[in-house]
């Protein structure tokens, strides 16, 4: 496992949560909240292993929940889920292209509230249901979409800053190189 | 391609919100203030941020005391409309006192405390925010009725933490509350109803009984906190106005829709009524 991405990924679901919590202007402004857990799942899905996504998942789900009315543990098998089957299906997926992380983003952004929602009816919760959900299921997915792309170019600015650089080694060997005229 | 770790990791992941879902209220309530706990470093850190620009912001207007001296003028104002909004009520109310012999007076005494809303719920199919008293302010606990700045009902508090308390708010399915219409003093419950369009700060007045020829429901009446014996809102707190009232086809109880007085997309200070 690589620490440092794992620890990235988790101070920035830690940041976002608390951002969503405490700061509603856009919220207001969009009358749906947007979320980054899901596009930051799309990108740990995809670079991280198995662990830093079940991290992800069980810290970011709790960390959401603990702000929320949910029950604590309803985000958690949600965000496991979009990072378990994007997982599954890694080795497929072209993850360096922008459209692929967007096209991941946004299904991302729309299956996170749907299977939340889900979860939440099938443990006898009443949620308000209404138009508002549709809005905020269009505002999720658009959001993922926009922010899986952004968030693979930051964490690449990011690691690039703080790792070493990879070394790029010659193919030239002293000892096989082919010495023309006479010596 | 998943190997034998990556299923049973899932399993784990499965097991552990089984686990969380099954646990009983209280217990789930303690671990989410134990977990909401771990942004406290934050939360400290956005509130001295908050203050430290409002003071900077001071500083570098010439009109700093106009500022200030405008801002205690409007808390101040804010508390004089709230207190004629209460005086009027326990003048109507003892009006009524004088006309039903058996009627005792139960509103006791109440503190209003000021509160600041910290955190607001991430899902958007409730309704409900964080504000920063705990439980160390004395007399702190769940179900007391928090009001907005201006006296209206806003929701009642459901948990308490240490430094922060959560606040259920009108609108939001687990909130009932008991209400008269002003003028005709017919009883209801106000439920969430069609809460969940954004920006429309509406809600339900339902099980309205007692309707005759003389008492009915009408747009533009007053909805107020009915402060039954043993609730957790104290009566004749302005709850909102009766916008329309759907034509009934069936069924001995009225239903009309409420358009609420606060404004709960843009809380930001409120009153928490604490018992003496």
């Amino acid at each position: 496992m690589n620490w440092l991405n794992t620890i990235l990924i988790l101070a920035l679901a830690y940041v976002a949560v608390f951002l969503e919590g405490s700061f509603d202007v856009i919220r207001n402004l969009l009358g749906a909240q947007i979320t980054l857990l899901p596009a930051l799942m799309v990108y740990a899905s995809l670079t991280a292993e198995i662990g830093t996504v079940a991290l992800l998942a069980v810290c970011g789900g709790l960390w959401r929940d603990s702000f929320s009315i949910d029950p604590l543990g309803a985000s958690i098998l949600p965000l496991m889920v979009i990072g378990y089957i994007i997982m599954w299906k890694r080795d497929l997926l072209l993850r360096e292209y922008q459209f692929v992380q967007m096209a991941l983003g946004l299904a991302a952004g729309a299956v996170f509230p749907l299977a939340t929602l889900f979860l939440l009816l099938n443990v006898g919760r009443e949620p308000l249901l209404g138009w508002g959900l549709v809005w905020q299921c269009v505002v999720g997915t658009l959001t993922g979409g926009v922010l899986a792309p952004l968030l693979f170019g930051l964490f690449s600015r990011v690691r690039r800053a703080i790792e070493y650089p990879a070394l790029n080694q010659s193919s030239f060997r002293e000892d096989r190189e082919i010495k023309r005229g006479r010596q | 391609m998943l190997n034998k770790r990556h299923y049973i990791i899932l399993a784990l992941v499965v097991l552990l919100v089984v686990v969380l879902l099954s646990l009983p209220g209280r217990t789930e309530g303690r671990l989410k203030l134990a977990i909401k706990g771990l942004f406290l470093p934050l939360t400290g850190l956005a509130a001295w941020t908050h203050e430290a620009t409002a003071g900077n912001g001071e500083t570098l207007t010439s009109k700093r005391e106009l500022l200030r001296t405008n801002a205690e003028l409007r808390a101040s104002n804010q508390l004089l409309t709230f207190q004629l909004r209460q005086a009027s009520n326990a003048l109507g109310e003892n009006e009524r006192l004088r006309l039903m012999l058996n009627f005792r007076r139960q509103k006791p005494a109440w503190n209003l405390v000021p509160a600041r809303v910290i955190a607001r719920d991430p899902e958007t199919w409730w309704r409900s925010v964080w504000i920063d008293l705990g439980s160390g302010t004395p007399g702190m606990r769940t179900n007391l009725a928090v009001l907005t700045a201006e006296g209206a009902l806003a929701g009642k508090v459901v948990s308490v933490g240490k430094t922060e308390s959560r606040v259920l708010l009108l609108g939001d399915p687990g909130l009932l509350v008991a209400v008269f219409t002003g003028t005709n003093r017919l009883s209801g419950t106000l439920t969430a109803g069609s809460a969940g369009v954004p920006g429309n700060n509406m809600a339900e007045l339902e099980n309205l009984f007692g309707e005759s020829a003389g008492r009915t429901v009408r747009p533009g009446d007053e909805v107020v906190t009915w402060g039954v014996a043993g609730g957790v809102f104290p009566a004749g707190i302005p709850v909102g106005r009766v916008v329309d009232v759907p034509r009934k086809d069936y069924g001995a109880a009225t239903e009309a829709r409420v358009r609420l007085s606060a404004n709960l997309d843009t809380l930001e200070n409120v009153w928490v009524f604490i018992l003496p």
